[in-house]
């Protein structure tokens, strides 16, 4: 066991770690985030999506120490100060961008990171960001327009809500 | 402007905030105090004799607190099968005994062999690689055709062969299907495969087992899309425990698609497990074990023959299919073969005479039981490429093929015993046509084959019965249970609802619109109405969540127990207005009596039910909560017709979707976005059937594509934006809200379409393609164009 230090959503966090433990797996068994799901054993679904020191990284591509002192943000930090859904999670609620919700927290998360770098991507741009994010529910065709909406570009002539 | 409330407006879910900042409540999400961890160690052989399991060095290894094997669960019941289907012969299907972990024979890769219970996941891992075993190899099953052969190796040595059953349905009478076929005009034939598909939820199966010694009580946390049905099954078939001591509760579930109907040996054993180790057992599936696990759905090889007379009318129509079972019979495996795909070969047209035949046949592979659809989508995909077939043998139009075959007048009772109420297949081709723009196509295929590109235009109708089911009709079909839903309405004494249900939404939004309906019956703000599911421990027994059948029945079940609370609730209002109960009415919450200004609200007469102060204790009851079972008089028949637009590469094979159209009959609607929602997801599932998705075996019985880099799940850009269209809308005539279901039907209606527009790429340019299998990879298409 080894003790592994980091900030998670602004908060000092740490914990005694296995040198095979994910940071998917500190997340969620130390630290009880258990927004940050685990869907796959190959990092191809993309629903344990977090940010470290900006950048999305699939949480259980990484091992715990390997995040030592970092700067971790997860779903549960996303919200607005009072609570409220932020532009990306409202976006996703306006648009019936999420049925299960399972690999909700990655697509918010992978969207936030999409809309950092390019504030206004165009569809084919989301589509192809998406790669890594697998949704059995929508069909996706939600997801991207949310993402469009949230990026503040007019989705009113996409069929259908 | 549309009304932001009750049934037909689309509020903004209410699951969606706790989904979207990560406080949803997944069973993994779950720890009981005190919990071990099991690891499943699962065959990886298909089939082969177990000689010995020595468990001694791992049971040694740290913080194994238990190891079990087959010989542990020798006195407990194997999982049953949920319907019993009856051969051709009057004979009943074939049954083998489908054992928690494999005790003597292992029969496909997956099969649990041992289970090691510890204090952490890892040790319990670690533990499994030290358990060693003595294996005699069999040869292994995995070819249908091969299976039924006279010398094949039996999957189950106590069966008489590899056959479940061999089922006729239609008309049996074989001379009489053949003089039909002998007098035809045109006889079209297609032979073609359904391929297997993996249902892959995104959340893995999760249970935990619990065990009170001060209560005697056991609780299983699993994900469930159904879990009354799961304790039912637990209870009286495999470990023979009173229901009332058990409690299942399914939390929020992360889609399930069939897949979580069913009851697994997994559920089982941590029930188990809990009593047998004295701490709770928890087991999180693996990708990689869901795989092999999970139940996977299609898999049928299916050669179907449409006749037609002199004037393009169909005739007759007969198929013949072989339909994996895999190794065990799952739990409602036998039906989807069978009942709920025999039953909708006629699809939408008057084809007076149809004869279904299937085999369904034992194998070294992962049990197959329902995915999304579950028999109406390879009924929809035989029918629909085969009538497309037939309209370019004939050089007529696929549309117009359609057309003139099609059921006009309702009701309309099948050649395949089922009584549709209610539908126009005109109005949804009308509204397809339009959506779709058929008009424009020929200047987007001309636009296409400017930039070197194929472009084809593919179309089909699809009809499925839904709101699963009539108890009485599917109890003389086989089932083993009866499929109404319930509800259990409990008004507040200060107004508020909470009502029970049965039913069990793993995305669907259930939270949202089932208050959408009991709010708007009685006109209060939607807010005031919650839903309690999932719980065994909190819901009367309700059947659960498939087959398109939440709103359909359980909303039914709602309705009938809000009309009681309604009903009361004007006793007392007539009691508190000193009216008769007659001349009360109810309109936005508030009680009046007609034709007087006179009115209490409905808060007033909720306190008053609890506070029976003032009341007729005499011939009412105090209290404000109803109970109502529904089960449906029939079936819902949603319906509709859906186009699809590809540009197929003719250097590389590459088919893209450029358009996606679909016009669906529901019936009325609650949630129209929602609707709208469960269409799109269908279509992604189909779309990823056609062109993307095989579960694929090797001769071994090893599973080739067990991960998600092997099997292709649809990604957001291999599917368009879609027009989604129900504004056609014949209301179901039998159940109180006139609702159909709507959760199905892409995934029913969209595979042929695809297939459909790629053939008819292919024609464009020249190739004479008639089918191609799906998945219609790179490499399928492009060796089709150059065969």
């Amino acid at each position: 066991m080894a003790k592994v230090s980091m900030t998670v959503n602004g908060k000092a966090a740490s914990g005694d770690v296995e040198g095979r433990t994910l940071l998917s797996s500190f997340l969620r068994d130390s630290l009880g985030l258990t927004g940050t799901h685990v869907g796959c054993d190959t990092s191809q679904c993309g629903a344990c999506v977090v940010h470290v020191d900006g950048k999305a990284v699939k949480a259980c591509t990484m091992l715990a120490l390997e995040a030592e002192g970092a700067e971790v943000a997860t779903i549960e930090g996303q919200a607005n100060a009072d609570g409220s859904l932020n532009n990306i999670q409202q976006a996703f609620q306006d648009h019936h961008g999420l049925q299960c919700g399972f690999c909700t927290p990655g697509m918010v998360m992978s969207a936030a990171a999409l809309l950092k770098d390019n504030p206004k991507p165009t569809e084919a741009e989301i589509r192809d960001y998406l790669e890594g994010n697998l949704c059995r529910c929508t069909g996706y065709h939600n997801i991207v327009k949310a993402i469009m909406a949230a990026s503040g570009q007019d989705v009113s002539s996409i069929a259908a809500e | 402007m549309p009304k932001d409330q009750g049934i037909g407006a689309s509020p903004k879910r209410r699951e969606d905030v706790r989904f979207l900042t990560g406080a949803g409540n997944y069973t993994d999400d779950i720890n009981v105090n005190g919990q071990a961890y099991v690891h499943f160690l699962r065959a990886d052989v298909a089939h082969a004799t177990i000689n010995s399991i020595d468990t001694s060095a791992a049971a040694e290894m740290p913080g194994v607190v238990k190891i079990f094997t087959g010989a542990d669960f020798a006195e407990v019941g194997g999982i049953p099968c949920g319907w019993g289907v009856t051969d051709r012969h009057g004979n009943p299907q074939q049954e083998p005994r489908h054992p928690i972990i494999a005790h003597d024979t292992i029969r496909h890769v997956g099969e649990i062999v041992a289970a090691v219970v510890a204090d952490t996941l890892e040790q319990a891992r670690d533990a499994a690689e030290a358990i060693e075993f003595s294996l005699s190899d069999k040869p292994a099953v995995v070819d249908m055709a091969a299976a039924l052969a006279e010398d094949a190796t039996k999957v189950h040595e106590d069966l008489t062969s590899n056959l479940c059953y061999d089922w006729v349905f239609g008309n049996p009478d074989d001379d009489a299907v053949q003089a039909a076929f002998d007098s035809a005009a045109h006889v079209t034939t297609l032979e073609l495969v359904n391929n297997r598909l993996v249902a892959n939820p995104m959340e893995p199966r999760v249970a935990i087992g619990d065990y009170s010694r001060a209560t005697d009580e056991y609780t299983l946390h699993t994900t469930s899309q159904n879990p009354h049905v799961i304790r039912l099954l637990m209870c009286a078939f495999v470990l023979g425990l009173p229901e009332h001591k058990v409690r299942v509760i399914a939390p929020d579930v992360g889609g399930g698609f069939g897949s979580k109907i069913f009851h697994y040996a997994e559920e089982a054993f941590c029930t188990f497990a809990a009593k047998a180790c004295g701490r709770a057992v928890k087991w999180t599936s693996t990708r990689a074990e869901a795989f092999i696990s999970d139940a996977h759905g299609r898999d049928h090889v299916t050669k179907i023959e449409l006749a037609l007379d002199g004037d393009n009318n169909f005739t007759a129509l007969r198929t013949n299919t072989m339909a994996n079972m895999g190794a065990y019979l799952s739990t409602f495996s036998t039906s989807v073969p069978s009942y709920l795909h025999g039953t909708l070969m006629a699809g939408n047209y008057k084809t007076p005479i149809v004869q279904v035949n299937v085999k369904t046949v034992f194998t070294n592979t992962v049990p197959v039981d329902a995915y999304r659809g579950a028999g109406r989508p390879e009924a929809t995909f035989q029918l629909e490429r085969v009538i497309d077939k037939a309209a370019r043998e004939l050089g007529a139009d696929p549309i117009a093929l359609r057309r003139q075959n099609f059921i006009t007048e309702f009701p309309y009772e099948t050649p395949v015993a089922l009584t549709y109420d209610t539908g126009d297949y005109v109005a949804t081709m009308d509204k397809l046509e339009q959506v779709a723009d058929v008009a424009g196509f020929a200047a987007r295929r001309a636009e296409s084959e400017k930039n070197g590109k194929l472009r084809g235009f593919g179309i089909n109708c699809y009809i499925e019965a839904c709101g699963i089911a009539p108890s009485n009709i599917v109890g003389m079909l086989g089932a083993r249970a009866g499929l109404y839903d319930a509800a259990t309405v409990r008004v507040n004494a200060t107004g508020s609802i909470s009502v029970m249900v049965g039913a069990h939404a793993h995305g669907q939004g259930h939270e949202t619109t089932f208050p959408q309906v009991v709010a708007d019956m009685i006109g209060i703000d939607e807010s005031m109405v919650d839903i309690v599911h999932g719980d065994t421990g909190r819901v009367p027994f309700g059947m659960g969540t498939y087959g398109s059948r939440s709103i359909a029945v359980c909303g039914s079940a709602m309705v009938r127990a809000t009309e009681k609370i309604i009903a009361k609730a004007k006793k007392i209002a007539a009691h508190l207005m000193e009216a008769s109960d007659a001349d009360i009415e109810l309109k936005d919450g508030q009680f009046t009596v007609a034709g007087t200004d006179k009115s209490v609200a409905w808060g007033d007469v909720c306190l008053t039910a609890y506070v029976p102060h003032n009341y007729p204790l005499e011939e009412l009851e105090p209290g404000l909560e109803e109970t109502a079972f529904y089960d449906p008089a029939n079936f819902t028949y949603p319906a509709g017709a859906y186009a699809c637009e590809v540009e197929v590469d003719p250097d590389t094979g590459k088919v893209s979707i450029e358009r996606f159209s679909a016009a669906d009959d529901f019936g009325n609607i609650i949630n129209p976005m929602i609707v709208d929602g469960q269409v799109h997801g269908g279509l992604g599932q189909g779309i990823g059937q056609a062109l993307l998705e095989n579960a694929a075996y090797d001769e071994d019985g090893q599973l080739l594509s067990a991960s998600f880099m092997d099997y292709a799940m649809p990604r957001a850009d291999d599917v368009p934006f879609y027009q989604v269209d129900h504004s056609c809308q014949t209301p179901c005539t039998h159940n109180p809200l006139g609702v159909k279901g709507c959760g199905e039907a892409g995934a029913i209606g969209s595979p042929p379409a695809v297939v459909n527009a790629v053939i008819d790429a292919l024609q464009s340019g020249g190739k004479n393609v008639t089918h191609i299998d799906m998945p219609l990879s790179p490499a399928r298409v492009w060796a089709a164009m150059n065969g």
